[in-house]
């Protein structure tokens, strides 16, 4: 199963590495919420402050989409779609495999975002370690559960549409913790964050475990 | 032994239709079995019956030992589908792509060199994205790949299309030589003139059934050779029941 992962995980990496969609769209787009809301909020610094951890993880939850999307368009089309199913790699292997890709992309997607919601929000993180718990944390609920509904929605012609509506109203406990565990970073409330763990260590070990068991019969399905 | 393919009154659906309604069919070890039949007849739902690709609901369906019925995954790994669409990644090259092939089998990375030397996918070929190559650049590269893994049963779905007159020579080389090395291959063709030469028996679909049944050109000249050179040395696939 970890051979199969990392073969998939380095097919998917080389992809993308390839293709650079995640840098030359994916990337700028979530900068360009960063951007957006900050306009929406206004010039007022205490607001922006105040808002910062929340606009960083929206940010980090609709590129979370975008990436997911592409994960599973790169087996989108018949032939490779039966190529992988033929390819004898363990479903449970291609699901860590293509979740360590996304989780991977997502964690780079997070250091340039931490850049610019420092300059542009003017924030300072206090907790350092808490902010990297939560972000490590966050970001293998955010792809493990991301390639889970991608597997869900990767036969449907509306997959485009219908992945954000699966998706997104799934990680909103990925939203609501990360962004407080980021607020307590950015006080310098270690113990206050360190609460919101509780919320994301089992999100990441259930869409985990779940994903490791289902992916091969939602392939199936799909 | 026996046969690699054993169906018997085998119903598949796609969707609610019944894409095979009863197939009877079987091809033993070393045989190159060609069905024909218009279009929607079942040719490729056979195919993808066999691949494991699609499930078989009723009567009786064994591959490679397999029983399709009870479990249709277990024998994907063992076969190698070449269908319609190529199984590439238009980013990796053509000998990423094989490599990629190779390495999910635990198959030694020098087996897809050697397939895509045979296939004569060296220099800059070799190195060109997937996505960059012509139609019957794409489906040699898929070759490769199928040659590399070394089926047990190669299934072949329209294998001429798209390719030049040197890579329809070259297939049917390929062909020859998984038989000699003891694989069953079972292809489905709209080009008899092609692909009869090529089989030992000729299969007619329609409707989702085998309807009749005829001996390929490859039955007729081995018919024709001294006894002692009909039975070739079936090789070294002799023990490919996986279950």
């Amino acid at each position: 199963m970890w051979r199969d992962a990392v073969l998939v995980a380095g097919k998917d990496l080389r992809i993308e590495a390839r293709s650079r969609v995640a840098l030359w769209q994916v990337v700028p787009f979530a900068v360009l919420v960063l951007i957006l809301v900050a306009f929406a909020i206004g010039p007022d610094n205490a607001s922006l402050r105040h808002a910062a951890p929340g606009i960083f993880w929206i940010a980090v939850l609709f590129s979370t989409v975008l990436t997911i999307q592409r994960s599973v368009a790169v087996e989108s089309g018949e032939g490779t779609r039966d190529g992988l199913r033929l390819s004898g790699i363990d479903p449970a292997g291609i699901f860590l495999g293509k979740a360590a890709a996304v989780g991977l992309q997502l964690l780079v997607l997070q250091v340039v975002l931490w850049a610019g919601v420092t300059f542009l929000f003017n924030v300072r993180v206090h907790v350092v370690w808490l902010a990297i718990v939560t972000s490590l944390l966050a970001t293998v609920g955010l792809a493990c559960a991301g390639v889970l509904y991608g597997a869900l929605s990767a036969g449907l012609r509306v997959r485009d549409t219908l992945l954000p509506i699966l998706v997104l109203p799934v990680l909103a406990p990925v939203l609501l913790a990360g962004s407080k565990a980021w607020q307590a970073a950015l006080d310098g409330s270690a113990s206050s964050g360190a609460e919101w763990l509780r919320i994301l260590i089992p999100f990441a070990v259930i869409y985990l475990v779940i994903g490791i068991v289902l992916y091969g019969p939602l392939q199936e399905a799909a | 032994m026996a046969p690699v393919v054993q169906f018997r009154a085998a119903v598949a659906l796609a969707g609610r239709f019944p894409a095979l309604a009863g197939v009877d069919l079987s091809v033993e070890t070393g045989e190159v079995v060609l069905v024909v039949g218009a279009n929607g007849a079942g040719k490729t739902s056979l195919l993808r019956a066999c691949a494991g690709l699609l499930p078989v609901t009723a009567g009786e369906a064994h591959v490679l030992g397999v029983d399709l019925v009870a479990d249709h995954t277990a024998v994907r790994r063992h076969v190698g589908l070449l269908g319609h669409a190529a199984p590439l990644y238009d980013e990796l090259s053509a000998a990423e792509n094989v490599r990629f092939a190779v390495r999910a089998l635990g198959l030694p990375a020098a087996t897809g060199e050697r397939a895509l030397e045979r296939l004569g996918l060296v220099g800059r070929l070799r190195t060109t994205p997937a996505g960059r190559l012509s139609a019957g650049q794409r489906r040699r590269v898929a070759l490769a790949a199928l040659v590399a893994r070394r089926p047990a049963l190669w299934l072949l779905d329209e294998p001429h299309a798209g390719l030049d007159a040197t890579s329809r020579t070259l297939l049917g080389e390929l062909i020859a030589e998984a038989v000699v090395d003891g694989a069953a291959v079972l292809l489905s063709s709209h080009e008899p003139e092609l692909s009869v030469p090529l089989s030992d028996r000729v299969v007619t679909m329609g409707g989702g059934r085998i309807t009749g049944e005829e001996d390929g050109g490859r039955r007729a000249r081995l018919a024709a050779l001294p006894a002692e050179e009909r039975s070739p040395d079936r090789g070294t696939m002799g023990a490919w029941h996986v279950a």
